[in-house]
């Protein structure tokens, strides 16, 4: 029932953070807030209680599941299940979304009741995702998180929101369908070889089909999560709407929503469809590599700070797409190590540049330079989310990093060495931002404030959490561990 | 015919009686009220003799009409559908100049025609229903005579309504030329018996048949009169031309299709699908280039019988369940998206607010309105949390099952391209109103129609919104219906 509860927070709060905004933007605020938190304590609750495993399907590792009938007439309930993988996505997305609240607090004054309204909702899918073990439930959530992020991109966006948003909202949707063509096809082929009609995962895990089907139903799940992940040469979405979207939007997006592509490969490509996707891995690696040289060479491009944040994130999940399918533990491991580092240094970025665009009212790095001296706490903030997004050892992007390229090593040496040139890539544009923006001729000579309390202490929690995860990474391979036998042995 | 077979068709004699009631009642008495609450009667009455009457079903009254599970759901769609037109018509209406009672007296002849339609097992009977919809709907379309746009519709709508069904007549008289029967259930044992499976007069009949019936669900190359109606007719009937009249032909398309097993006929099986793909792609394009939110919903409409159409041609009772939940959600959301068109404007004024710019920021201004809309346009974009999503579903199942790539990836390709022009409107809607240019504030007729007048509108439209979510999250008890009916067919 707790998992019920992850989902109803975010989806009550967001109407009572709504219905309230009349009587004052503050409670509004105090609503979502709390939304988050509680679903950060369930989260937490969880984590905590995360040593109980019980046995609901042919996959280990579960800790708790919900299932209620929803639409028995067509075979579909509303099942929700939650395992290492699971828990930490929810946990990430607790802590983005608590952060995307305070973040928002100044950042946002009109409409704050419908833009709160729609940050909650988006949580909320994105949790429904991560959460969902029927098919039909799955996809179902899988689009309820496009629409209100299509609402923050197109309402509260920049210059070129309305482009962005239906471009982020076609590209998705589109991709979606295919998947959905997908899991109709996958259900219709178990009909025809059990006589059961059902979208439940566990029961459509062992589904047996000709070789040609799994290939073709591979690729619509396939296509449809790397779209949103999002590889090469389907990104071009990406940096549009990273760009133009609020910076809560940004943060949800590049933190959340990117993670349920790579969980959607990780829970059900691979298990559904083992041997067409092992058949297939050479591509997704291939695409991640190129992923990852070219999303590098792009962000070294960009004069918009944002933008350039935006394409580094195609770097990082390229590492992701190479460690899902390298498919062994350690590679599985270091790709959830960077779905998580990337999602909290990333989000960060992104804080700190709508923290620097409210200040200097551009995210143009030809118009800054030199604000090191103006705004230090903000310059050694970014310092350290920069050294963490280029892998500096002793945070956790290094150690996903790592991971990956060692477990893609013995599966195919020459992308590990193409992917592990990258490193140097990142290396360039990163500190690349930190000479443009914070050091250099001081460009203006306005005095800014600098990071206030509400932002510090939005930081401090993401900067001890990249710590530990980089000297300590165990807890996360701990959590992780009962769930990887099942995905990599199915 | 005996008197339980007239017991049977209670609800159809009840309507039938409404229509001659309300009649003498506006030769005595003209009240826009009182013609209101008497055809909501009707209706209702009518609606709930539904529920007795359909203990003993199925059964053959006459050899015109078959009354069965699948006849009471499309009559008790009919009926629904009939009384929110009423009630958005009522507010639509409220300050017309003109008389306005006797347009009830249309909309129930035209209820009746397509209720006669849905339950048809003869040619007779199929021909008398859908002149009856027809004439009234001419009737209706110009009912706002003193305005350019309806006349110039009904008079499109007349002419190429004639025309085809100048065509159905011509078809529907091959086929009996060939087989010597006009009733359903005797044309498949004709056929089994005289051999005539490939005989040139029977393909050519049935040929005649989709062309009119095509027409009047408007399915690429029978559309061209769709936008231009669409945009002329008077916003509460477009609502209903829309729904009633589409959901009544499908529906008797469907049966007919069924109890012949006109599957069989691979050459109009191979057509229908043509016209079905042409129907998803010229719909959804021909909608990216209109500006107009009448004409943008008319050629998604032509997209959606397409979608419809892929549901259809799964045959048997996937085919029969699909398009049955289609149709619900499909008049469901159809009558939201008109009724806030319709609310929006009035017969007091010279043209109905359906131009996009009218529309810009609209949410801002009167959010609940502009909320239903949104959920609307979401729900013929097929998003979750609306009816419209598992109707999407259906269709892609009904497709996927049948093996039909073609038509399953055009169905995605036309949604993927729907998508952009639903868009378009959610965005004007949304529109920054201090950042934008505002073109010369529309005059929002609301302000000026009758208070009573529009409640009776806001009820309809917030049963349409409140029925779309509910279907569309929790679809399991009209899902059990539907398979319930689907038994008998």
């Amino acid at each position: 029932m707790l998992l019920a509860w992850l989902l109803i927070a975010p989806a009550v709060g967001g109407i009572v953070a709504w219905a309230v905004a009349p009587y004052g933007k503050q409670w509004t605020r105090w609503v979502s807030l709390a939304a988050m938190l509680a679903d950060l304590a369930i989260a937490i609750a969880l984590w905590v209680a995360g040593g109980t495993v019980i046995s609901i399907g042919p996959q280990g590792g579960w800790i708790t599941q919900l299932w209620l009938p929803w639409i028995p007439s067509l075979g579909i309930s509303f099942h929700l299940a939650l395992d290492g993988l699971s828990l930490l996505m929810v946990l990430l997305t607790a802590i983005l979304g608590v952060a995307s609240v305070l973040i928002s607090w100044r950042d946002i004054t009109d409409r704050v009741g419908f833009f709160h309204f729609n940050l909650l909702w988006s949580v909320a899918g994105a949790l429904g995702v991560f959460l969902s073990l029927d098919l039909f439930l799955f996809f179902f959530m899988w689009e309820l998180m496009l629409v209100p992020m299509y609402f923050l991109i197109s309402i509260w966006g920049h210059e070129n929101r309305t482009y962005a948003a239906i471009k982020f909202f076609i590209f998705t949707q589109a991709s979606g369908l295919l998947m959905l063509v997908s899991i109709l096809a996958l259900v219709f082929v178990h009909h025809a070889a059990t006589g059961v009609f059902t979208f439940d995962y566990f029961s459509l895990l062992d589904t047996s089909m000709s070789w040609w089907t799994s290939v073709w139903l591979m690729l619509g799940f396939f296509i449809a999560f790397i779209v949103k992940l999002p590889a090469f040469p389907f990104h071009v979405w990406l940096p549009d709407a990273h760009t133009e979207a609020p910076t809560a939007g940004s943060v949800i997006l590049a933190g959340v929503l990117l993670k349920t592509g790579a969980y959607g490969l990780i829970r059900f490509v691979g298990p559904l469809f083992p041997d067409a996707a092992h058949w297939f891995a050479f591509v997704p690696m291939l695409l991640g590599v190129v992923g990852i040289v070219y999303g590098g060479f792009l962000a070294f491009a960009q004069t918009d700070f944002k933008r350039l944040v935006a394409y580094s994130s195609i770097s990082h999940l390229g590492f992701v797409l190479l460690g899902i399918f390298a498919f062994n533990a350690i590679a599985l491991q270091g790709a959830v190590m960077q779905m998580v580092a990337h999602g909290i240094s990333t989000g960060a970025l992104f804080m700190l540049v709508g923290v620097l665009q409210e200040r200097l009212h551009t995210r143009d790095m030809r118009e800054m330079g030199g604000l090191w001296q103006a705004m230090p706490r903000i310059g050694a903030v970014t310092l350290f989310f920069v050294l963490a997004s280029l892998g500096l050892p002793g945070l956790g992007n290094f150690v996903g990093e790592f991971l990956v390229l060692l477990g893609s090593w013995p599966v195919n040496l020459a992308l590990t060495v193409v992917g592990a040139c990258g490193l140097v890539i990142s290396v360039i544009y990163s500190l690349a931002i930190m000479k443009r923006v914070f050091f250099g001729p001081r460009s203006g000579a306005s005095m800014f404030a600098d990071l206030g309390l509400r932002e510090l202490t939005i930081m401090a929690p993401m900067i001890v959490i990249l710590v530990l995860l980089g000297f300590y990474p165990q807890p996360l391979f701990d959590v992780l561990k009962p769930m990887l036998g099942g995905i990599l042995q199915p | 015919m005996t008197l339980a077979g007239l017991y049977t068709i209670l609800p159809y004699d009840v309507m039938a009686l409404g229509v001659v009631v309300v009649m003498v009642v506006i030769a005595f008495c003209r009240s826009h009220s009182l013609t209101l609450a008497l055809t909501l009667l009707t209706i209702a009455v009518s609606f709930f003799w539904l529920f007795p009457t359909g203990s003993m079903m199925p059964r053959q009254v006459t050899p015109l009409l078959v009354i069965d599970a699948y006849a009471w759901y499309y009559v008790g769609m009919l009926l629904v559908t009939a009384a929110g037109t009423a009630l958005l018509a009522y507010a639509y209406f409220s300050n017309y100049g003109g008389l306005k009672e006797e347009f009830y007296v249309l909309l129930l002849t035209a209820t009746l025609g397509g209720m006669v339609l849905v339950a048809a097992s003869h040619f007779a009977s199929l021909f008398l229903g859908l002149e009856l919809l027809s004439v009234s709907l001419f009737g209706m379309i110009g009912y706002a005579f003193n305005r350019d746009g309806p006349l110039e519709a009904a008079l499109k709508y007349l002419i190429l309504t004639g025309l085809s069904s100048a065509m159905l007549m011509f078809g529907l008289a091959l086929i009996y030329v060939t087989l010597g029967t006009m009733q359903f259930g005797l044309i498949v044992k004709a056929i089994a018996a005289q051999h005539v499976l490939a005989d040139p007069w029977m393909l050519i009949g049935l040929a005649l048949i989709v062309v009119g019936l095509g027409f009047k669900i408007s399915l690429v190359p029978f559309h061209l009169w769709t936008p231009d109606v669409y945009q002329g007719a008077p916003a509460p009937v477009t609502a209903f031309i829309a729904t009633v009249s589409k959901a009544a032909v499908f529906a008797l398309l469907l049966r007919y299709w069924i109890e012949i097993d006109a599957y069989r006929y691979s050459a109009v099986y191979l057509v229908l699908t043509i016209i079905a793909i042409a129907s998803m792609l010229a719909g959804n394009l021909l909608a990216l280039m209109q500006h107009n939110v009448k004409r943008v919903l008319a050629y998604s409409s032509i997209a959606h019988m397409g979608y419809l159409l892929v549901a259809f041609l799964a045959g048997g009772s996937q085919a029969v369940e699909a398009v049955n939940y289609y149709l619900a959600a499909y008049v469901l959301t159809s009558l939201g998206a008109f009724g806030v068109v319709s609310m929006l404007s009035s017969a007091g004024s010279d043209e109905d607010i359906d131009d996009l710019n009218q529309y810009r920021g609209l949410f801002w201004r009167r959010p609940w309105i502009a909320g239903i809309f949104t959920l609307m346009l979401l729900s013929l974009a097929g998003i979750p949390f609306t009816a419209g999503f598992v109707a999407k579903f259906y269709a892609l199942a009904a497709g996927v099952h049948i093996e039909s790539w073609w038509l399953v990836f055009t169905l995605v390709t036309g949604s993927a391209i729907g998508l952009f022009y639903y868009l378009r409107i959610i965005v004007a809607l949304y529109t920054n109103p201090e950042e934008e240019a505002m073109p010369a504030a529309p005059a929002l007729a609301i302000g000026r129609a009758h208070v009573g007048a529009i409640y009776a509108g806001a009820i309809s439209l917030a049963a349409f919104t409140l029925a779309v979510i509910w279907i569309g999250v929790y679809p399991d008890p009209l899902i059990n219906f539907i398979q319930y009916a689907t038994t008998f067919i």
